[in-house]
């Protein structure tokens, strides 16, 4: 558990320093004139050790893919930083990634459109490995042992992606993220397009790898109970900025801020009886709606939507500060 | 059919990027080449006004000579100014060219429209009689036609069109199906616009961009061509200027006056630059749809003996289905399908994706997928059988008595059109009420689906609103014809958590308020314990197990129910659970079905005794049904769906049916009773 420490603790690059350290990171959409008036990203602040989970929850907008991309490389930071074991990578290009040793990468949503569907399994995986010098014997000698430890025969890398359902291309994206022994791996929305039972299998397959080999994640998804499952830790955005960050457990199941508490008291149990209580309680605690949500531009980010918001809320924005375990940016949680 | 060439039309077009002078004006050279071609047509259509020179009269004083005072573009081989005979020969260039892109456009854009609205078969037809066309040499039919007709230029550019048109009719067709496989196309088909409405309102609107590029293009293809047939020859008679012609003269002296093919070729080369840079400008922002897997209206065959005059068959009240089995020609895709929805009930149609679900969704308000069909079974509305309309009838339910509520809410509506004009129009279809009557229903109608300021929604595209917003203007729009049986296919699905929540709330409330009733399709076993009474759990197209809500999702007696349920990281009750529990393996392909139990290869459970064909029985002390014939003895041993041990591939997870009650011991935490060894 790393609890984000104070910036200015300049670190040096040690076998100490966390697998993943990002400070203040804003990304605005747009360059010049053309820039959004409100950044995507907006001052986000995490650590995640090594061999630890990061979950990064919220809904469609509040920048938790951007976060993704920018850790990747894929999107251009505008201010902050983001160092990897204890390198500064912020503006690294892609050669300068690559010289990282494949350390840090990434599994995606889509498992259709992932994969070019003219090239073969093998091509695709041994590609980052040929690129970095492994002889092509050893690269599909790799690659075949990689697609037997997710759960696939080995010839697999002979056939075509379309010869493959949505869960089993989603192996493969683990075993093609893997193949490099990276320290990190960034999951946006890994599980999220894939059936209850085929997800319980990659979910597993990541927990398990990630025991296997001390791998940290990051782990991005819009539903809290998949985070929850698979992180250890949670950061809760709303419109660019956490809103609360801290334990999975305790996060999701005693929530401190009131978004947090709309977004888990939100999302349906498959428990009727148990589900019609949550109802009932959401619907004493919930007064403003989705739809009635208005961008604010000083105060709190969730003001227009909080049930709980006064004056204060709507002129001043709420700075992280710590309770208990974790991190809330509320004035008034407790 | 003039519509898609009237000068107006463009307008309607509104896409994202804004209008297309909009988007040309964003291009310099595209605005360079507008103004060309608007100049070109002005100066020669006012030509006979400003000419200095007729175009016959010859001054042997400067033969061939190159721009002077007199002669601002040089004169030709006669003596004859350069300057009148290019723009005296440009009207009848660009009337015959205009001539030749517009019978091309009215030929092609309608049959693009029939063939991607009238079926396969339909296509099929106008396929292969354009592919006859584009295999006919063109160059020779005109030649052959100038045999006969002489130069006359605007019946040869006709003809031209005419041959072209099997070209563009290629490019049309694409854009035209991709246009009809839309949503909101099944959403105007549900409400009882007619195919022709459709094709006008819906798809011509989308592929105008499109047209207007084509236009431009086979524009100057034409031009291209007279010039061609005059250097040859074959242009107007011969004191009579044209550009080909006027071409072919400085060809002959183009080593002694070489200045002389200089005025002629560059007004030639920059009408036609122009024309393609325009439609370059036009294509490059064109923004047709992607193709999609088409869920679009099927062509419903009459079936012998169809009738619906038996109205006093109502025998029972709401929806009642029995037996149904829906596919195609090659495979059925569900089978033995029995539900019931009495009215004010909301039925969840729960399973992964491919179990059927959404085909027996569709196959109730009659929007089946193209080629797939009711096989057998009936789908019984208030005592008739739904299977057995035709088309035509089933326009009288769909909007009217049953509505669809579709997973992308903003796929249901039109993007060329605002919310009040989709919403009022289909309040005047569907209630039959004037202008002024319909725009304040509509208003109603949004005030009742939650959203306040509804003057100013109404007054906004689809694309101004967010999806929450979308969804519930899509389920205004399916109360409009105040249905009494709400079809919703994965209505939340696309939308966040807190959206849901109130999107499912919202339907909650309309139902209590109209008692009308629900099919709601979803993966999400949260949502059916939300809003459902009742639930139909499917696999690989069969139900496996149904019942009351309550009795299904706290106590499920089909393995895969369980597994699935175990699979839901929602569920974690056991909070510090390292696994989920999974089923091993993938949902097999319909081809692959076996006689037996289809869930058979992946459940824990198996025997040999479920290789043979299995019925739905009655469920242990509970109502409902189940497909499982262990169900019974594992619901009395108690036995759950455990997650795997770590380490343990899913994949080969295998454990033998003798061994059920060991393995089960050795889970012994999630056990909910005794076991029962004896019985195992």
């Amino acid at each position: 558990m790393t609890i984000q420490k104070a910036p200015a603790a300049a670190p040096a690059a040690t076998e100490t320093a966390p697998a993943l350290r990002v400070r203040d990171l804003v990304v605005r959409y747009g360059r010049g004139r053309r820039a959004a008036a409100e950044p995507a990203v907006n001052g986000v602040t995490f650590d995640i050790a090594s061999g630890e989970t990061v979950g990064l929850v919220g809904e469609s907008g509040s920048g938790k893919t951007t976060i993704g991309k920018a850790i990747l490389g894929l999107q251009r930071v505008t201010e902050g930083s983001v160092q990897y074991r204890g390198r500064d990578i912020t503006h690294a290009s892609l050669g300068e990634r690559r010289d990282l040793g494949g350390e840090l990468r990434a599994v995606f949503q889509d498992p259709y459109s992932s994969f070019n569907p003219r090239r073969t399994i093998g091509a695709s995986l041994i590609e980052p490995l040929r690129l970095r010098g492994v002889s092509r014997a050893d690269a599909v000698g790799r690659a075949r042992s990689m697609l037997e430890r997710v759960g696939l025969p080995a010839d697999a890398v002979d056939r075509y992606p379309r010869q493959f359902s949505g869960g089993q291309r989603q192996r493969i994206a683990v075993a093609r993220a893997l193949i490099c022994d990276p320290s990190l791996v960034v999951c946006d929305e890994a599980v999220s397009a894939l059936d209850l039972s085929t997800q319980a299998q990659v979910l597993n397959l990541l927990a398990d790898l990630r025991d296997e080999r001390g791998l940290s994640y990051l782990f991005i998804a819009h539903d809290i109970a998949v985070v929850r499952f698979l992180a250890q830790r949670v950061l809760v955005l709303y419109r660019g900025q956490v809103m609360e960050s801290g334990p999975a457990a305790g996060v999701t199941d005693a929530p401190k801020h009131p978004y947090t508490q709309a977004l888990t008291a939100a999302s349906p149990v498959p428990r009727p009886t148990e589900q019609a209580e949550r109802r009932a309680r959401r619907e004493v605690l919930v007064v403003g709606g989705a739809s009635a949500a208005a961008p604010t531009s000083v105060g709190c980010p969730y003001a227009a939507r909080c049930p709980l918001a006064t004056e204060l809320c709507r002129t001043e924005r709420p700075a992280l500060r710590p309770i208990d375990d974790r991190l809330v940016a509320c004035h008034y949680a407790s | 059919m003039t519509a898609p060439l009237t000068p107006t039309a463009p307008s309607a077009v509104r896409p994202q990027g804004g209008r297309p002078l909009a988007r040309l004006v964003r291009r310099p050279p595209a605005v360079a080449g507008a103004l060309w071609l608007a100049f070109i047509v002005i100066a020669s259509l006012t030509a006979p006004l400003w000419l200095p020179y007729p175009t016959e009269q010859q001054d042997f004083s400067a033969v061939l000579a190159g721009p002077s005072p007199a002669h601002w573009l040089g004169t030709d081989e006669l003596g004859r100014d350069l300057l009148s005979r290019i723009f005296a020969a440009g009207g009848g260039t660009l009337a015959a060219s205009t001539i030749g892109a517009v019978v091309a456009m009215l030929v092609a854009v309608p049959l693009a429209l029939i063939a991607a609205s009238g079926g396969e078969r339909v296509e099929g037809v106008i396929n292969r009689v354009t592919e006859v066309m584009l295999a006919i040499p063109a160059f020779i039919i005109m030649l052959a036609v100038i045999g006969v007709v002489g130069t006359n230029m605007p019946i040869i550019m006709a003809i031209f069109g005419f041959l072209i048109s099997s070209g563009m009719y290629r490019v049309f067709v694409g854009a035209a199906k991709s246009l009809q496989a839309q949503l909101y196309v099944d959403a105007a088909s549900v409400d009882g616009i007619r195919p022709v409405g459709i094709s006008l309102k819906h798809v011509l609107p989308g592929m105008l961009n499109t047209v207007m590029v084509q236009f431009a293009l086979v524009f100057a293809v034409a031009i291209m061509l007279q010039a061609g047939l005059a250097f040859i020859g074959f242009g107007p008679p011969i004191p009579q200027p044209s550009w080909g012609g006027m071409i072919q003269a400085a060809s002959q002296h183009v080593y002694d006056a070489p200045w002389m093919m200089v005025p002629t070729g560059i007004v030639l080369a920059l009408t036609v630059l122009s024309a393609n840079v325009v439609a370059d400008a036009l294509a490059a922002t064109t923004d047709v749809p992607q193709l999609q897997i088409a869920l679009r209206e099927p062509k419903r065959r009459m079936r012998a003996g169809a009738s619906t005059a038996d109205t006093q068959a109502a025998a029972g009240e709401g929806l009642r289905v029995r037996a149904l089995a829906v596919g195609s020609e090659a495979v059925t895709l569900v089978s033995d399908v029995s539900l019931d929805v009495r009215p004010g009930r909301v039925l969840g149609l729960v399973g992964e994706s491919g179990c059927g679900k959404t085909l027996t969704a569709l196959s109730l308000i009659g929007l089946l997928p193209p080629g797939i069909r009711p096989q057998a079974g009936e789908v019984l509305w208030n005592g008739h059988d739904l299977t057995r309309l035709s088309e035509r009838e089933f326009m009288r339910i769909r909007g009217r008595e049953i509505a669809l509520i579709s997973q992308e809410p903003m796929r249901a509506l039109d993007p060329m059109f605002t919310v009040g004009y989709q919403l009022g129009g289909a309040i005047r279809r569907l209630q039959k009420v004037g202008r002024a009557a319909a725009r304040a229903e509509a208003a109603a109608l949004l005030g009742k689906v939650g959203i306040v300021d509804a003057p100013t929604v109404l007054r906004l595209y689809p694309h101004e609103i967010s999806g929450g917003m979308a969804q519930r203007v899509a389920i205004a729009l399916a109360l409009a014809g105040r249905p009494r049986l709400l079809v919703a296919d994965e209505p939340t699905t696309a939308l966040d958590v807190t959206v849901q929540a109130e999107i499912l709330d919202l339907l909650r409330s309309i139902i209590a308020d109209t008692g009308m009733s629900m099919v709601l399709v979803t993966h999400d076993f949260g949502v059916v314990a939300d809003i459902c009474d009742d639930v139909v759990v499917m696999y690989a197209g069969e139900v496996v197990e149904s019942g009351s809500v309550h009795s299904v999702l706290e106590g499920p007696q089909h393995p895969y129910a369980m597994a699935l349920l175990a699979a839901d990281p929602h569920a974690g009750v056991e909070a510090e659970s390292q696994r989920l529990a999974s089923i091993p393996g993938q949902v097999p392909q319909p081809k692959d079905w076996p006689d037996g139990c289809r869930f058979a290869d992946r459940c824990r459970f198996s025997t040999e005794a479920c290789r043979r064909p299995i019925a739905l029985t009655p469920r242990r002390s509970a109502e409902g049904e189940v497909r499982c014939i262990r169900s019974a003895e594992l619901t009395a041993a108690g036995v759950t769906w455990a997650a795997a041990p770590a380490g343990v591939e899913p994949e080969r997870v295998r454990i033998e049916p003798e061994r059920v009650g060991a393995a089960e011991a050795a889970q012994a935490p999630t056990r909910r009773a005794e076991p029962e060894e004896a019985r195992l």
